[in-house]
């Protein structure tokens, strides 16, 4: 009896190990790119802060105008929010006089869902109304899911998952990078109404190269940029910036197939510094190696129903 | 043998009539929150997408009521059935926090409407902590109740009833001991997703084992406040030689706990953030001190004979449990942008609602019930 009991402690005792060392089996939880994976390659050097992606994506996606002030002449979102996708917001440091410059300077950044390769709001959402696409990558959400519990909006390292706070009957909303013009074999409404290709749809793998590109072209000099599509004929000329040395998007948060280019450094821009492994695979470690199968839970159970038995007879006796 | 009996006495008291209608007035409230949405009634903004509610009546409403889970684990696990006189009063009181932290959980979600679909299989994500926590929780509600009903059957009930639930009954104690196992840690992996929003002080992949152990010595610390408050107005058995037993206990599980959480902070190299004066460090150490200062109390034999030290340690440890958690889930979490937030005065009034409808049963459950040993 003795032994058996001493057994089942070094069971529990076990079983914190295991929930203390979760690094050691660390890579089971972590998820790679998508072969044919669709996203946006956003390009704040190029971007002229016209807000036309913003136009765009409200009719794309039918979303209700907002404003900021008592004046209700024009739409003017100041972030994100559940009635706004995707938004510009500007940088702007002491006088504010030159584009992309850090110092005295000013630059434009888009902000939307960036489609994580490993995204915190589909791994934590317990009734799975938030989804990656198997094929595109794509994150999107199905209210008939949802239990209103912001548990993603919690988990997004981006803030983007957004609620409806003053609705009675809410639902999250968020970025859902056009998936229904994808499906009809157009592209994402912010990409193909910018003028000035800030911002480029396309395949994940294509984004990669053209970034790529563009981190090697000699700064000061004229360039020629695809616009609205990576693999558009249509193109424009414009003259390079010093861009940061850093695709944000690549490997932050465990990767992203949403990308930035910047001249002013992302943190500056607002975008959150991550480590290179998502936040996700690690809850998810340590959800699986207690969890798997529910083999060590039934275990201790086992234990458990024995010692309360053997506790009851004693009480008897 | 001293039996459970019920303590009788005026149910209608100041104390149950301040309660009510403080609970009237969360009512109030919560229609207001149906009829408007969570937005007109809360300040929980994009940024802060979980407030008061979920860190206080969920996450340290169900951590208070882990007295039943930490007395089974002393008289089944560890088979001191020396403790049985103090199961019931802290089964009650789990009974309480964790029902209402189901209520809880019906305000907040947003689509209550469909809350049971996390009960669907083709629903469920595996891979999700909460998800865990809902189902571990949900099941122990139950549990709880089916682990009281023979105390209601003593009193409703007929004997075949109450002998037939006394048969199967280790079944549901071993569930009672294994669900808050699983779901108390649990609460903890809950924030480490959130990562870089929460501040290093808090966030670390240990959260799951620091919210168990916490969990475990704030639940010996309510049965120790409980039976002391009960004691000083209700003519009950005096227990305070085994509440000095378990206080020891508590004092070597904070040890423990301390150890973890100050190794695991030094090792990560963040030590000096909760020494650089600003309010996530003090917060910190706030949180620290409520628990350093009764360990080293209780660690001297004398100290745990005396039942008013043994009860202000207590109150101390359970502060501290409860700021744990609330630095876990609101202080420490910063999403960035400037985001803010206080609860509001409609957050704080349901809340109240709630814990005065946990104190009004409790008061109505002691008097009517057989839980207490009368002396």
């Amino acid at each position: 009896m003795k032994i058996k009991r001493r057994d089942f402690l070094k069971g529990l005792a076990g079983s914190a190990v295991l929930a203390m060392a979760p690094p050691a089996i660390a890579a089971s939880s972590e998820k790679n790119r998508l072969p044919d994976a669709l996203g946006i390659l956003y390009d704040s050097t190029l971007c002229v802060g016209c807000q036309a992606c913003m136009v765009a994506c409200k009719k794309a996606n039918n979303m209700p105008m907002e404003y900021s002030g008592s004046q209700r002449l024009w739409e003017n979102p100041v972030d994100l929010s559940s009635k706004t996708l995707n938004v510009i917001k500007e940088y702007e440091n002491g006088a504010a006089k030159i584009k992309d410059r850090e110092i005295d300077g000013y630059a434009f950044i888009k902000r939307q869902c960036m489609h994580c390769v490993d995204p915190a709001c589909v791994s934590a959402c317990p009734a799975t109304a938030m989804t990656k696409d198997p094929k595109t990558g794509i994150v999107s959400y199905n209210k008939d899911a949802c239990i209103g519990c912001r548990y993603c909006a919690v988990a997004c390292p981006f803030d983007i998952p957004k609620f409806e706070w003053d609705n009675p009957f809410p639902k999250i909303v968020k970025c859902q990078l056009c998936n229904h013009l994808v499906a009809k074999g157009q592209i994402a409404a912010c990409a193909s109404e910018c003028p000035t290709g800030a911002s480029i749809f396309g395949p994940v793998k294509d984004l990669l190269i053209e970034a790529e590109r563009r981190q090697t072209m000699i700064p000061g000099k004229y360039y020629e940029f695809p616009v609205a599509e990576v693999s558009s004929t249509t193109k424009q000329v414009h003259k390079v910036k010093q861009y940061i040395p850093y695709l944000y998007g690549k490997n932050d948060g465990g990767g992203t197939q949403t990308f930035m280019m910047a001249a002013v450094p992302f943190n500056k821009l607002g975008l959150p510094t991550l480590p290179d492994r998502s936040y996700a695979s690690m809850a998810e470690n340590i959800q699986h190696t207690l969890y798997k199968g529910m083999i060590l839970p039934i275990v201790v159970f086992g234990g458990l129903i024995f010692l309360v038995k053997r506790s009851e007879k004693n009480k008897k006796e | 043998m001293k039996t459970e009996q019920p303590l009788e006495g005026k149910i209608l008291t100041p104390t149950f009539l301040i309660c009510g209608l403080i609970f009237l007035i969360s009512l109030i409230f919560m229609g207001k929150r149906f009829i408007y949405g969570l937005g007109a009634v809360t300040n929980m903004n994009d940024g802060y997408p979980w407030g008061l509610w979920i860190a206080f009546d969920v996450v340290i409403g169900t951590a208070l009521g882990c007295g039943g889970y930490a007395m089974a684990l002393l008289v089944y696990v560890f088979n001191k059935g020396e403790y049985h006189s103090l199961v019931r009063p802290a089964l009650m009181t789990s009974l309480f926090g964790y029902t209402l932290a189901g209520v809880a959980v019906v305000l907040d979600v947003g689509r209550y409407w469909q809350l049971y679909n996390i009960f669907l299989p083709w629903h469920m994500n595996a891979s999700s902590v909460l998800l865990e926590v809902a189902l571990c929780v949900g099941a122990y509600v139950a549990v709880l109740w089916i682990e009281f009903s023979p105390t209601v059957l003593t009193k409703f009930g007929t004997d075949n009833a109450k002998a037939f639930m006394n048969k199967i009954m280790f079944v549901f104690i071993a569930l009672g001991i294994l669900l808050p196992t699983m779901h108390q840690s649990s609460l903890g992996t809950v924030m480490v997703i959130a990562g870089s929003k929460l501040s290093p002080l808090w966030w670390t992949r240990l959260l799951p084992v620091l919210f168990l152990i916490s969990c475990i010595f704030l639940g010996y610390a309510i049965v120790v406040v409980e039976s002391s408050l009960t004691g000083s107005r209700y003519p009950i058995h005096d227990e305070s030689k085994l509440l000095g037993k378990i206080s020891g206990i508590m004092a070597w599980l904070i040890a423990i706990y301390l150890v973890i959480r100050f190794a695991d902070l030094g090792m990560r190299g963040h030590l000096d953030l909760a020494f650089k004066g600003d309010l996530l460090g003090n917060m910190f150490l706030l949180e620290n001190l409520l628990l350093v200062v009764p360990m080293a109390v209780l660690f001297v034999p004398a100290n745990r004979k005396n039942p008013r030290v043994m009860f202000l340690c207590a109150v101390s440890i359970v502060l501290a449990a409860t700021v744990y958690r609330f630095n876990t889930y609101i202080i420490g979490f910063d999403p960035g942008n400037g985001w803010h937030y206080f609860p509001s005065a409609g957050e704080i009034f349901i809340s109240l609602g709630i814990v005065s409808l946990e104190i009004m049963a409790f008061l109505y459950f002691i008097k009517r019930l057989p839980i207490y040993r009368r002396s």
